[in-house]
Protein backbone atom coordinates (compact mmCIF):
# COMPACT_ATOMS: atom_id res chain seq x y z
CA UNK A 1 0.00 0.00 0.00
CA UNK A 2 1.07 3.44 -1.11
CA UNK A 3 2.63 5.40 2.05
CA UNK A 4 1.06 9.12 2.36
CA UNK A 5 3.55 10.99 4.75
CA UNK A 6 1.67 13.87 4.08
CA UNK A 7 -1.24 12.60 6.32
CA UNK A 8 0.62 10.62 8.79
CA UNK A 9 -1.73 10.77 11.38
CA UNK A 10 -4.76 10.16 10.46
CA UNK A 11 -6.18 6.90 11.45
CA UNK A 12 -8.93 5.44 12.77
CA UNK A 13 -8.12 6.06 16.47
CA UNK A 14 -7.48 9.38 16.54
CA UNK A 15 -5.99 9.76 20.30
CA UNK A 16 -6.03 13.41 20.95
CA UNK A 17 -7.98 12.89 24.52
CA UNK A 18 -5.97 15.46 25.86
CA UNK A 19 -2.78 14.62 26.64
CA UNK A 20 -1.66 12.36 23.89
CA UNK A 21 -3.63 14.23 21.21
CA UNK A 22 -2.96 16.67 18.66
CA UNK A 23 -1.40 19.47 19.67
CA UNK A 24 -2.60 21.56 16.14
CA UNK A 25 -5.80 22.35 14.67
CA UNK A 26 -6.07 21.95 10.98
CA UNK A 27 -5.78 24.90 9.18
CA UNK A 28 -5.92 28.15 11.12
CA UNK A 29 -6.45 27.94 15.16
CA UNK A 30 -9.44 29.28 16.54
CA UNK A 31 -8.72 31.97 18.75
CA UNK A 32 -9.92 32.16 22.07
CA UNK A 33 -12.68 34.76 21.29
CA UNK A 34 -13.91 33.00 18.32
CA UNK A 35 -17.53 32.91 18.64
CA UNK A 36 -18.81 29.03 18.02
CA UNK A 37 -22.50 27.62 18.14
CA UNK A 38 -24.20 24.09 16.90
CA UNK A 39 -24.76 24.06 13.28
CA UNK A 40 -28.80 22.94 13.23
CA UNK A 41 -27.85 19.75 11.69
CA UNK A 42 -28.36 16.58 13.63
CA UNK A 43 -24.85 14.77 14.87
CA UNK A 44 -23.68 11.61 13.86
CA UNK A 45 -24.44 8.67 16.43
CA UNK A 46 -20.65 8.05 16.51
CA UNK A 47 -19.02 11.21 18.10
CA UNK A 48 -16.83 10.43 20.75
CA UNK A 49 -17.83 11.89 24.14
CA UNK A 50 -15.24 15.09 23.93
CA UNK A 51 -16.76 16.17 20.52
CA UNK A 52 -20.61 15.73 22.24
CA UNK A 53 -20.12 17.41 25.59
CA UNK A 54 -18.69 20.44 23.03
CA UNK A 55 -21.73 20.23 21.27
CA UNK A 56 -23.76 20.58 24.40
CA UNK A 57 -22.29 23.70 25.65
CA UNK A 58 -22.77 25.36 22.25
CA UNK A 59 -25.90 25.64 22.16
CA UNK A 60 -26.22 28.92 22.08
CA UNK A 61 -23.72 31.94 20.89
CA UNK A 62 -20.02 31.22 23.12
CA UNK A 63 -16.78 31.62 22.46
CA UNK A 64 -13.76 28.81 22.28
CA UNK A 65 -12.31 30.11 25.88
CA UNK A 66 -15.69 29.80 27.29
CA UNK A 67 -16.67 26.68 26.05
CA UNK A 68 -12.73 25.79 27.38
CA UNK A 69 -13.71 26.48 30.50
CA UNK A 70 -17.19 24.74 31.14
CA UNK A 71 -15.67 21.82 29.96
CA UNK A 72 -12.80 22.20 32.17
CA UNK A 73 -9.88 21.27 29.62
CA UNK A 74 -7.34 23.65 27.82
CA UNK A 75 -8.43 25.88 25.13
CA UNK A 76 -5.56 24.14 23.41
CA UNK A 77 -7.62 20.76 23.15
CA UNK A 78 -10.60 22.49 22.80
CA UNK A 79 -10.03 24.53 19.95
CA UNK A 80 -8.77 20.74 18.35
CA UNK A 81 -11.84 19.28 18.88
CA UNK A 82 -13.79 22.58 17.65
CA UNK A 83 -12.01 22.50 14.57
CA UNK A 84 -12.94 19.22 14.19
CA UNK A 85 -16.61 19.59 14.60
CA UNK A 86 -16.46 22.95 12.12
CA UNK A 87 -14.76 20.50 9.66
CA UNK A 88 -17.60 18.07 10.17
CA UNK A 89 -20.14 21.02 9.75
CA UNK A 90 -21.83 20.30 13.17
CA UNK A 91 -20.18 24.06 14.56
CA UNK A 92 -20.65 27.28 12.87
CA UNK A 93 -18.44 30.32 13.82
CA UNK A 94 -18.56 33.60 13.76
CA UNK A 95 -14.73 35.11 13.29
CA UNK A 96 -13.72 37.49 15.46
CA UNK A 97 -12.16 41.03 14.95
CA UNK A 98 -8.51 40.14 13.02
CA UNK A 99 -5.56 41.61 13.98
CA UNK A 100 -5.28 42.84 10.67
CA UNK A 101 -8.15 45.36 11.76
CA UNK A 102 -6.64 46.29 15.68
CA UNK A 103 -6.25 49.56 13.44
CA UNK A 104 -9.66 49.85 12.95
CA UNK A 105 -10.92 53.18 14.33
CA UNK A 106 -14.52 52.98 13.64
CA UNK A 107 -14.78 49.42 15.97
CA UNK A 108 -12.38 51.10 18.69
CA UNK A 109 -14.42 54.06 19.04
CA UNK A 110 -17.34 51.28 19.52
CA UNK A 111 -15.41 49.69 22.06
CA UNK A 112 -15.63 53.08 23.70
CA UNK A 113 -19.17 54.39 23.47
CA UNK A 114 -19.75 51.03 24.67
CA UNK A 115 -17.50 51.24 27.54
CA UNK A 116 -18.82 54.59 28.17
CA UNK A 117 -22.54 53.78 28.16
CA UNK A 118 -21.65 51.06 30.76
CA UNK A 119 -20.86 54.04 33.35
CA UNK B 1 -27.72 12.66 8.90
CA UNK B 2 -30.90 13.09 9.62
CA UNK B 3 -33.28 15.16 7.36
CA UNK B 4 -34.37 18.11 7.83
CA UNK B 5 -38.34 16.81 8.19
CA UNK B 6 -36.57 15.48 11.63
CA UNK B 7 -36.24 18.46 13.08
CA UNK B 8 -39.22 20.32 11.41
CA UNK B 9 -41.49 17.82 13.31
CA UNK B 10 -40.72 19.50 16.51
CA UNK B 11 -42.91 22.31 17.80
CA UNK B 12 -42.18 25.62 16.50
CA UNK B 13 -38.74 26.68 16.65
CA UNK B 14 -37.18 25.85 19.68
CA UNK B 15 -36.81 29.11 21.81
CA UNK B 16 -32.96 30.19 21.91
CA UNK B 17 -31.28 28.63 24.78
CA UNK B 18 -31.32 31.23 27.74
CA UNK B 19 -29.38 29.10 30.40
CA UNK B 20 -28.75 32.02 32.76
CA UNK B 21 -26.44 34.28 30.88
CA UNK B 22 -23.98 31.60 29.94
CA UNK B 23 -24.69 32.17 25.88
CA UNK B 24 -24.27 35.72 24.22
CA UNK B 25 -27.59 37.46 22.56
CA UNK B 26 -28.01 36.42 19.18
CA UNK B 27 -27.30 39.52 17.91
CA UNK B 28 -23.72 39.95 18.69
CA UNK B 29 -21.62 39.62 15.30
CA UNK B 30 -18.24 40.23 16.59
CA UNK B 31 -15.79 39.41 19.79
CA UNK B 32 -13.01 41.46 20.79
CA UNK B 33 -9.96 40.86 23.36
CA UNK B 34 -8.34 42.89 25.70
CA UNK B 35 -5.65 41.49 28.15
CA UNK B 36 -5.15 42.57 31.60
CA UNK B 37 -1.71 42.16 32.94
CA UNK B 38 -0.33 42.36 35.75
CA UNK B 39 2.12 40.32 39.00
CA UNK B 40 0.02 37.54 40.94
CA UNK B 41 -2.17 38.88 43.50
CA UNK B 42 -2.57 42.77 41.74
CA UNK B 43 -6.15 42.28 41.08
CA UNK B 44 -6.36 41.28 37.59
CA UNK B 45 -9.25 38.71 38.41
CA UNK B 46 -11.01 41.25 40.96
CA UNK B 47 -10.91 43.81 38.17
CA UNK B 48 -12.66 41.21 35.59
CA UNK B 49 -14.81 40.03 38.11
CA UNK B 50 -16.46 43.48 38.59
CA UNK B 51 -16.44 44.13 35.00
CA UNK B 52 -17.46 40.93 33.54
CA UNK B 53 -21.80 39.95 32.96
CA UNK B 54 -20.74 36.50 33.78
CA UNK B 55 -18.63 35.09 36.93
CA UNK B 56 -15.25 34.99 35.45
CA UNK B 57 -14.46 31.99 34.18
CA UNK B 58 -10.92 30.27 34.46
CA UNK B 59 -9.25 27.89 32.22
CA UNK B 60 -5.54 26.96 31.73
CA UNK B 61 -3.41 28.04 29.01
CA UNK B 62 -0.56 25.34 28.12
CA UNK B 63 2.77 26.47 27.47
CA UNK B 64 4.69 24.63 25.03
CA UNK B 65 8.11 23.74 24.24
CA UNK B 66 8.69 26.95 23.38
CA UNK B 67 7.83 28.08 26.99
CA UNK B 68 10.55 25.14 28.29
CA UNK B 69 13.27 27.21 26.93
CA UNK B 70 12.68 30.18 29.31
CA UNK B 71 10.56 27.96 32.08
CA UNK B 72 13.68 27.21 34.78
CA UNK B 73 11.15 24.34 36.22
CA UNK B 74 9.85 22.59 32.45
CA UNK B 75 13.47 21.03 32.06
CA UNK B 76 13.84 19.27 35.22
CA UNK B 77 11.40 16.68 34.96
CA UNK B 78 10.80 15.93 30.99
CA UNK B 79 7.56 17.63 31.15
CA UNK B 80 7.04 19.21 27.33
CA UNK B 81 4.31 21.21 28.91
CA UNK B 82 3.47 23.22 31.51
CA UNK B 83 0.17 25.65 32.53
CA UNK B 84 -0.89 28.35 33.70
CA UNK B 85 -4.23 29.56 35.19
CA UNK B 86 -5.72 32.34 33.42
CA UNK B 87 -9.35 33.74 34.47
CA UNK B 88 -11.24 35.79 31.78
CA UNK B 89 -14.68 37.79 31.72
CA UNK B 90 -16.91 39.17 29.27
CA UNK B 91 -18.95 42.37 28.65
CA UNK B 92 -21.63 42.90 25.57
CA UNK B 93 -21.27 46.42 24.45
CA UNK B 94 -23.41 48.16 22.37
CA UNK B 95 -25.54 44.79 22.17
CA UNK B 96 -23.28 43.39 18.66
CA UNK B 97 -19.93 43.08 20.21
CA UNK B 98 -18.53 41.33 22.96
CA UNK B 99 -15.71 42.24 24.74
CA UNK B 100 -13.40 39.85 26.25
CA UNK B 101 -11.06 40.69 29.12
CA UNK B 102 -7.98 38.37 29.75
CA UNK B 103 -6.13 37.87 32.97
CA UNK B 104 -2.51 36.84 31.73
CA UNK B 105 0.22 36.54 34.68
CA UNK B 106 2.80 39.06 34.06
CA UNK B 107 6.22 37.26 34.74
CA UNK B 108 8.60 36.80 32.08
CA UNK B 109 8.45 32.79 31.91
CA UNK B 110 4.63 33.17 31.00
CA UNK B 111 5.82 34.92 28.02
CA UNK B 112 5.08 32.01 25.51
CA UNK B 113 1.02 31.31 27.23
CA UNK B 114 0.69 35.13 26.10
CA UNK B 115 1.74 35.14 22.37
CA UNK B 116 -1.56 33.53 21.35
CA UNK B 117 -3.91 35.07 22.89
CA UNK B 118 -2.14 38.99 22.39
CA UNK B 119 -2.56 37.94 19.09
CA UNK B 120 -5.55 39.77 17.67
CA UNK B 121 -6.06 41.36 21.09
CA UNK B 122 -6.63 44.92 20.68
CA UNK B 123 -4.45 46.09 23.78
CA UNK B 124 -3.91 45.45 27.03
CA UNK B 125 -4.56 47.52 30.64
CA UNK B 126 -1.44 46.58 32.97
CA UNK B 127 -2.46 46.59 36.47
CA UNK B 128 0.29 47.85 38.94
CA UNK B 129 0.36 47.57 42.35
CA UNK B 130 2.20 51.35 43.97
CA UNK B 131 3.20 49.06 47.11
CA UNK B 132 5.83 47.06 44.74
CA UNK B 133 6.25 48.52 41.04
CA UNK B 134 9.29 46.38 40.44
CA UNK B 135 7.14 42.89 40.31
CA UNK B 136 5.08 44.88 37.47
CA UNK B 137 8.45 45.44 35.39
CA UNK B 138 8.48 41.85 33.41
CA UNK B 139 4.81 42.56 32.49
CA UNK B 140 5.27 46.16 30.95
CA UNK B 141 8.05 44.78 29.03
CA UNK B 142 6.42 42.14 27.99
CA UNK B 143 3.64 44.33 26.51
CA UNK B 144 6.47 46.49 24.98
CA UNK B 145 8.43 43.39 23.04
CA UNK B 146 5.11 42.02 21.90
CA UNK B 147 4.19 45.51 20.41
CA UNK B 148 0.97 45.73 22.63
CA UNK B 149 -0.37 49.08 22.71
CA UNK B 150 -1.42 49.77 26.40
CA UNK B 151 -2.12 51.66 29.55
CA UNK B 152 -1.51 51.48 32.96
CA UNK B 153 -4.01 51.19 36.38
CA UNK B 154 -2.53 51.89 39.44
CA UNK B 155 -4.80 49.56 41.49
CA UNK B 156 -5.09 51.43 44.98
CA UNK B 157 -4.92 49.15 48.17
CA UNK B 158 -6.95 50.14 51.44
CA UNK B 159 -3.61 49.81 53.61
CA UNK B 160 -0.95 51.15 50.40
CA UNK B 161 0.31 54.65 50.48
CA UNK B 162 -0.90 57.12 47.98
CA UNK B 163 1.17 57.77 45.70
CA UNK B 164 1.06 60.79 43.00
CA UNK B 165 0.86 59.33 39.58
CA UNK B 166 3.82 61.28 38.00
CA UNK B 167 5.93 59.78 40.59
CA UNK B 168 4.62 56.14 39.25
CA UNK B 169 5.10 57.33 36.02
CA UNK B 170 8.28 58.32 36.57
CA UNK B 171 9.02 54.99 38.48
CA UNK B 172 7.65 52.56 36.09
CA UNK B 173 9.68 54.79 32.87
CA UNK B 174 6.37 55.03 30.88
CA UNK B 175 6.28 56.88 27.18
CA UNK B 176 4.52 59.76 27.83
CA UNK B 177 1.36 59.40 25.97
CA UNK B 178 1.23 56.18 27.58
CA UNK B 179 -1.94 56.72 29.70
CA UNK B 180 -1.94 55.83 33.88
CA UNK B 181 -4.70 56.25 35.63
CA UNK B 182 -5.64 55.66 39.45
CA UNK B 183 -7.86 52.40 39.96
CA UNK B 184 -10.29 50.45 42.62
CA UNK B 185 -10.44 46.89 40.50
CA UNK B 186 -13.63 46.25 43.10
CA UNK B 187 -15.34 49.60 41.64
CA UNK B 188 -16.65 49.18 38.18
CA UNK B 189 -17.08 52.58 37.34
CA UNK B 190 -13.29 52.97 38.58
CA UNK B 191 -12.43 49.65 36.45
CA UNK B 192 -14.86 51.18 33.34
CA UNK B 193 -13.07 53.78 32.91
CA UNK B 194 -9.24 52.72 33.33
CA UNK B 195 -10.42 50.43 29.94
CA UNK B 196 -11.90 53.64 28.65
CA UNK B 197 -8.46 55.25 29.04
CA UNK B 198 -7.44 52.53 27.41
CA UNK B 199 -10.01 52.80 24.56
CA UNK B 200 -9.44 56.34 24.06
CA UNK B 201 -5.38 55.52 23.79
CA UNK B 202 -5.85 52.81 20.94
CA UNK B 203 -8.28 55.30 18.99
CA UNK B 204 -5.24 57.95 19.14
CA UNK B 205 -3.04 55.67 18.26
CA UNK B 206 -5.03 53.98 15.06
CA UNK B 207 -5.52 57.92 14.13
CA UNK B 208 -1.89 58.32 14.32
CA UNK B 209 -0.45 55.65 12.06
CA UNK B 210 -3.43 56.41 9.71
Amino acid sequence: MTERPEAPRVSAIRPYVITRGRSESEGEPLSWESLVMTAETAFPAALQPEHLAILEHCEGLISVGEVAAHLGQPPSVTQVLLSDLLRWGLIVTRPPIPPAERTDVTMLRKVLHGLESCL
Amino acid sequence: MVSKAASETLTEAAPPPAADGKYLDSNVSGAAKILVVGPLGVGKTTLIGTVSEIRPLSTEASMTRAGARVDPYAGDSGKKTTTVGLDFGRLTIDGDLVLYLFGTPGQQRFLPAWQDLAKGSLGALALVDARDLTASFDALGNLEDLDLPFAVAVNVFPTGPRYDADDVRTALDLLPDTPLVICDARDRASSIRALIALARHLIDLATESS
